[in-house]
């Protein structure tokens, strides 16, 4: 790829370092789904912003039993749950707690999971070894059970729900990093930055995970969508943030007993879930086919 | 005068792994005069890249192990540093060029990035202009428009990638640069034009060279001194004179310099050397070479050859021991 040699330098980087960005962009327009995906996912996100604007909060908490489990009609766009609460403003606000969790734990988990695999996948040996099998101990814990654990030391709040989300979930990156890291130490790149002079950290930092990055975001962006549903069955049990904050699990988990009587209050949550999922999943696989010709290339 | 900037001895190398001992690199001994570039000739397998990377002691770190000798750079003996004193080192007063431009570069990076990390990781107290003049400078230097550092290495040729390469081993511009067969992977043409611009640096700088190669006509245009290394053994050494315009040759020696193809002959076969190089796990008694050898006598099979000095050639050939030779003569004039 001939370019035309500018004099200018400042031109050229923005036109080079954009134009990265705008291929990988470009791809994932292509992809349909992926664009209905994030499509949807803006408006999920507008209205969790606007949230207290659409609907204030206590029309969401504050009990009513005179309109209990009314359904949805042009006041109460969803209906009413079990002590008069407006559905509509309890999953939007829902919404926020469990998508804002949501995206601090992949966050969160990514970096303590992606740092730990950096290492053992460097430095191998012993090191290796005992981040490794602690690994394979702590996984042996069945998830719930460890979480259960962690909520019932902590006590149910944001921060807890966020650490105990995020311990669940670290282990993917550990793995998925380790076994990245270990395939590209053999890059002769990596051998000519040694030759260079470079050190350990700066070869994981600047030549290790920018090439690993393909990986860990596609992985990344498809894990949002497993934390949203493990923090709705986290509520769902009862383990997540205490009543009367709305989360989309809890108010499933309200919704049981009126299942028969009051369907209305069991489809706005779930639908709510899934349609969040759904448009994190187009997401990721659109991040997926958008970054792997890059990596071929 | 002859200031000797490289100069090793006795270097064992062994790659070590459960089931068996490479050896790698047999003792050789090897200096390099500063300023001057010293070609290392073999085959694959010969143990030259062993070598390099012994010298900035990067041999793969749970199989390579250096078992004696010592590689002492302007007098430091470079095995006994510290690593972090040899990473200082690396880059900075010894650089290597490494084989295959495809995969020496970031794919990830630009490649002005890439040399200025080259500057950066030894000089750490220059300002980001200062850098980015460098960077400017060392492209420049290898034939790049400056330009032309926010691209990306996908975005060059073959050629021009292995000009980055050698634009960051020159960037901290480095007493002695460690060049393993820097134009092999690269076409002809493009060849002559990497190696005429390494030639034109290296007198421009001064820098002293270790030239990997095992092709003949790069060692005549741009090396001072020749190692012909074998099995791990250096058969043979010398100035560029002594192996080219010589009498005196090793076996071997005289064997790849017959197997190079000759545009003007009208031959119909190729001479290669019968044979293959021995197996470095189990290589054969007395010579390494001898049972590829025409001039084989019994003692070659039995008694493993020292290097012999004549003057500036040294041979390691049982036929160029004078005492071994007279008494063979005698034992034929007996019988």
């Amino acid at each position: 790829m001939e370019t035309t040699i500018m004099d200018n330098h400042k031109d050229k980087v923005l036109f080079h370092k954009e134009s990265q960005i705008k291929e990988i962009w470009r791809r994932f327009k292509k992809s349909k789904g992926a664009v209905i995906g994030l499509i949807m996912l803006g408006v999920i996100l507008i209205v969790l912003i606007f949230a207290d604007v659409i609907a204030p909060y206590e029309t969401a908490t504050k009990q009513n039993l005179a309109n209990k489990l009314q359904e949805p009609s042009n006041e109460h766009w969803f209906g009413t749950d079990s002590y008069g609460r407006d559905v509509f403003a309890r999953t939007i606000h829902g919404g926020r707690t469990s998508i804002s969790i949501s995206i601090l734990a992949t966050m969160a988990s990514c970096i303590v999971g992606s740092t730990l695999g950096a290492i053992a996948g460097y430095f191998g040996g012993k090191v290796d070894s005992i981040i490794m099998r602690s690994l394979d101990i702590f996984m042996s814990v069945p998830d719930i059970l460890f979480t259960m654990a962690v909520v019932f030391a902590m006590g149910a709040s944001f921060t807890t729900l966020l650490v105990a989300l995020t311990l669940a979930y670290f282990t993917n990156y550990v793995r998925l990093v380790r076994s990245q890291v270990l395939t590209l130490s053999e890059q002769d790149y990596v051998e000519a930055a040694r030759a260079g002079g470079a050190g350990g950290a700066r070869i994981i930092l600047s030549h290790i995970l920018p090439n690993a990055m393909g990986v860990i975001i596609v992985n990344l962006t498809l894990n949002v969508s497993k934390i949203v549903l493990y923090e709705s069955t986290l509520s769902f049990l009862g383990l997540g943030m205490p009543p009367p904050a709305p989360a989309w699990g809890l108010m499933l988990s309200e919704a049981r007993e009126f299942m028969r009587t009051a369907p209305h209050l069991l489809f706005f949550p779930a639908m709510a879930i899934v349609l969040t999922a759904c448009s994190v999943n187009l997401i990721g696989d659109g991040m997926r086919d958008a970054l792997d010709p890059h990596l071929k290339s | 005068m002859n200031e000797i900037i490289l100069d090793i001895k006795d270097l064992e190398v062994i790659y070590k792994t459960d089931l068996e001992t490479v050896k790698a690199v047999n003792s050789i001994d090897l200096k390099i005069d500063k300023g001057k570039t010293l070609g290392l000739v073999g085959e694959t397998g010969a143990g030259k890249t062993t070598t390099a990377l012994s010298i900035l002691r990067l041999l793969p770190g749970n199989t390579g192990r250096i078992l004696n000798g010592h590689i002492k750079y302007s007098g430091t003996n470079l095995l006994e540093l510290e690593e972090t004193e040899m990473r200082k080192m690396r880059g900075d007063k010894i650089a290597m060029v490494f084989q295959d431009p495809m995969t020496s570069l970031n794919p990830v990076m630009t490649v002005g990035e890439q040399i200025a990390e080259a500057i950066t990781l030894h000089n750490d107290n220059l300002s980001k202009e200062e850098v980015e003049k460098r960077v400017d400078e060392k492209l420049t230097m290898v034939g790049i428009v400056p330009s032309r550092k926010v691209e990306y290495p996908h975005q060059f040729s073959g050629g021009m990638k292995q000009r980055v390469v050698i634009a960051m081993a020159l960037a901290c511009e480095p007493e002695l640069l460690i060049a393993d067969e820097p134009t092999t992977a690269l076409d002809v043409t493009i060849q002559a034009q990497v190696l005429m611009m390494i030639k034109e640096l290296r007198d421009r700088l001064g820098t002293s060279m270790l030239m990997i190669t095992h092709d003949l006509g790069i060692v005549a245009k741009i090396c001072d001194d020749v190692a012909v290394m074998y099995a791990g053994e250096i058969a043979e050494s010398g100035t560029v004179e002594d192996i080219f315009l010589g009498e005196k040759h090793h076996p071997y020696t005289e064997g790849l310099f017959g197997s190079i193809p000759n545009l003007s002959s009208r031959a119909n076969r190729l001479t290669p050397i019968p044979g293959l190089m021995p197996d470095p796990t189990n290589l054969p008694e007395g010579c390494f070479f001898h049972p590829r050898c025409k001039y084989k006598m019994d003692i070659c099979e039995r008694i493993h050859p020292e290097s012999i000095a004549k003057g500036t050639h040294t041979l390691r050939c049982h036929l160029f021991d004078d005492k071994i030779m007279a008494d063979k003569m005698e034992v034929n004039t007996n019988e």
